[in-house]
């Protein structure tokens, strides 16, 4: 049986993989994946078919957790942002040679135009790259049945498959048709038929690896043919050929009618149907390619070489060259009149994000600007998570926020070179998702820095998820060889500002490693968790 | 039948529950919906918006064209403004008066207003005050609905029952508030 149900893109993602009978989801929040794992968490049918569901620390733990399932014949879900595909990267490129046993799709959410990112990477090219399918669905109800879809192309082919979302596609809302009864979830074990390929030794890789290339041959037919979900819709005026991929699709058909004059190629599919291209380019005049994210399949149609047919797209500057697409960018690719608009209002100005009133967070950098007014030639690094916005006014306390983990890191270098105070500003979730080595390499040298894990205990930024290291901070740190002297904890508050001020100066004059925890609730997740004790 | 809304805020607000109602109203309407929401960093007191469209037809982009909104909603009047561009020549904006102010270059009220006025179609609405009049100072944001309900194309009966459904798990006192929350804001406008 079927029902309609209106569901964000990531959580028909969620629905999806729950109906196609997944073992576990593993993921790391990062905008906009987040609510894929929070919906699985939430629901009612997850939890009765047992399904695991907790945060993992990073998205590296994740991806490799979901191989250990696959492993023994389950399906897992893998989901995380774009740039936490960087992170689990190794798991991911090595398990294209691995193989699965029980489906495996990692969701990996693109965030072009950086509504809440540091770049714009584009992940259809890890998927190239690493010789692994791409499913890119242009609609809520095509991400939702690519679910099912997804995990039996994984296991026939023996292969993890990668869904690309971008921001629009993770948080907007339509009616899905969805089934009321997922497919039971497996219980045996079953073992890989090839248990050799799971054991990445150079002999065996390069023994796999030729199947892998022509495993990739394969995934093209399919792609190409009419199981997949790629289409061909032909039209009379050969003058241009449209090739739009995922939501990109929605874009062109807000601006032209269903039986549009111009051929479509509808790609949500990968690796991209060479053939479908080549018919186009056979019959056109001219391509024009639109793509959310980077120029992936532009650049590959294009080459270096001059080509027979125009190819327009982000490269030619049809479309603008960075930044998501949107209906009035397509309207304008397509050669269409714009349509009338109201003019800018000259009285509005910028309202950038801020940390909240009350947020721990604030103390820790008054605290730290107040101190460091006696320290000209300070630095502070940060990290990826709200305190960033510490670069902002009235603060405009921090240097730097590269990758996660990486403050600590940065501020150790820097004081290698030289520098002093070198400070680092790194929140607890942060922390234990790349923190803690970085740590290790510093305490291994007794590094001149002093490190600041400002502990709101959870992952602020992404909405308040559960944090890996809650209660466990100071532990770690002393395991890591932090000198317990040197780890100190604090309550970030205004009336406890004398004490803040004084234990900062201590540690920056102490010569060697030291921690300093200002450890306060989040007031976000403070107020839920007060709303729910009332209840 | 065919809307395309703007919904406009400042993280926090609450523009969220609004559409999760029309969204409910509409479902029931058995209308097409598609609802753009902005989760993540911006929401950490920066401007929001929700793109919300709902047709008899079916809908294709997520967000909605420059030139095509039917109307904003707005919760705060700079952020009216700010998606003006995406206002159709004959739409409507129908916005909070009382300004949120959290940055320190916030212009003149009386500017906003000005520049408020010389829109076609414009209904402001107190609705601090009036949700703060009828014992439901949170409910401002339905006071904006019921402001706003006339020019949605469906009977206010609908709205009613989408309060009804969307806040029924936080009881009835809750229920009951919005619904007066939701009756004040008809027809009102400063």
């Amino acid at each position: 049986m079927k029902v309609k149900q209106l569901l964000l893109g990531d959580e028909a993602v969620a629905l999806g993989a729950i109906n196609a009978g997944i073992t576990g989801v593993y993921a790391y929040p990062g905008t906009p994946s987040t609510e894929i794992t929070e919906y699985i968490q939430g629901s009612e049918t997850a939890r009765e078919a047992g399904i695991h569901s907790t945060w993992c620390t990073n998205e590296k733990t994740a991806m490799e957790t979901a191989l250990g399932v696959s492993y023994v014949g389950q399906r897992a879900l893998v989901c995380m942002k774009h740039v936490g595909l960087n992170v689990a990267a190794d798991a991911f490129v090595n398990s294209a040679i691995t193989g699965v046993n029980g489906g495996v799709i990692v969701v990996v959410a693109d965030d072009p135009s950086m509504h809440s990112s540091q770049n714009e990477q584009d992940s259809r090219f890890y998927g190239k790259f690493a010789f692994i399918p791409i499913l890119e669905p242009s609609d809520q109800q095509e991400a939702y049945d690519m679910m099912e879809y997804g995990f039996r192309l994984s296991e026939e082919n023996n292969i993890p498959v990668m869904m690309r979302l971008t921001t629009r596609m993770a948080h907007s809302r339509a009616v899905v048709e969805v089934a009321t009864k997922p497919i039971p979830r497996r219980e045996k074990l079953t073992f890989p038929k090839d248990p050799s390929s799971w054991i990445l030794l150079p002999a065996n890789a390069r023994r796999k690896y030729p199947q892998v290339i022509s495993g990739y041959e394969e995934l093209e037919r399919i792609s190409a043919s009419k199981e997949g979900w790629n289409r061909y819709l032909d039209a009379p005026d050969k003058s241009l050929g449209v090739i739009a991929c995922g939501i990109a699709y929605n874009y062109l058909r807000e601006n032209v009618v269903m039986n549009y004059k111009h051929p479509i190629l509808k790609i949500s599919q990968y690796p991209a149907p060479s053939d479908l291209i080549r018919k186009m380019a056979s019959e056109c005049d001219s391509i024009l390619v639109i793509e959310e994210g980077q120029p992936l399949l532009e650049e590959m149609i294009k080459g270096i070489l001059p080509t027979p047919v125009k190819v327009l797209g982000r490269l030619s500057g049809a479309l603008p060259r960075m930044g998501e697409l949107n209906p009035n960018s397509v309207r304008a690719a397509l050669g269409l009149p714009a349509h009338e608009t109201n003019l800018p209002s000259s009285v509005v100005v910028p309202r950038p994000p801020a940390l909240c009133q009350g947020c721990g967070h604030r103390d820790v950098y008054t605290a730290l600007n107040e101190v460091l007014t006696d320290y000209p030639g300070h630095k502070v690094f940060s990290d990826i998570g709200c305190y960033t916005l510490g670069a902002l006014p009235p603060f405009r306390t921090i240097s730097s926020c590269i990758d996660m983990g990486s403050s600590i890191t940065v501020a150790r270098g820097a004081a290698d070179a030289g520098l002093w105070p070198s400070i680092a500003v790194i929140g607890d979730s942060t922390f234990t998702h790349s923190g803690i080595t970085s740590l290790l390499d510093a305490a291994n040298v007794n590094a001149n820095i002093v490190v600041v894990i400002s502990d709101n205990l959870t992952t602020g930024m992404t909405g308040g998820q559960d944090s890996a290291g809650t209660g466990k901070l100071e532990a770690i740190c002393a395991a890591v060889g932090v000198d317990p002297a040197h780890i100190r904890t604090v309550i970030p508050l205004p009336k406890n500002m004398p004490e803040i001020t004084r234990i900062i100066r201590e540690e920056i004059e102490y010569k060697g490693l030291s921690v300093i925890i200002p450890r306060r609730e989040c007031i976000q997740t403070a107020k839920r968790h007060a709303k729910k004790r009332k209840q | 039948m065919k809307k395309d809304i703007i919904l406009a805020g400042v993280g926090g607000q609450g523009i969220l529950s609004i559409a999760a109602v029309i969204g409910e109203a509409a479902l029931k309407e058995g209308f097409n919906i598609k609802q753009a929401e902005v989760h993540g960093m911006s929401q950490r007191g920066g401007d929001v918006q929700s793109n919300l469209r709902i047709s008899s037809n079916p809908i294709a982009s997520d967000l909605i064209p420059k030139g095509c909104a039917d109307i904003i909603i707005s919760l705060e009047p700079m952020e009216a403004l700010r998606y003006l561009p995406w206002l159709s020549k004959e739409g409507w904006i129908v916005t909070n008066t009382t300004p949120f102010i959290n940055i320190p270059n916030y212009p003149q009220i009386e500017s906003l207003m000005e520049e408020l006025r010389k829109i076609k179609n414009t209904i402001l609405v107190d609705v601090d005050t009036i949700a703060r009049d009828v014992g439901n100072p949170r409910g401002a944001n339905i006071v904006l609905l019921g402001a706003c309900s006339h020019l949605l194309g469906m009977e206010s009966q609908k709205f009613e029952e989408g309060i009804r459904r969307i806040f029924s798990d936080k009881g009835e006192e809750v229920v009951e508030a919005n619904l007066k929350a939701f009756r004040a804001g008809q027809g009102a406008s400063v």
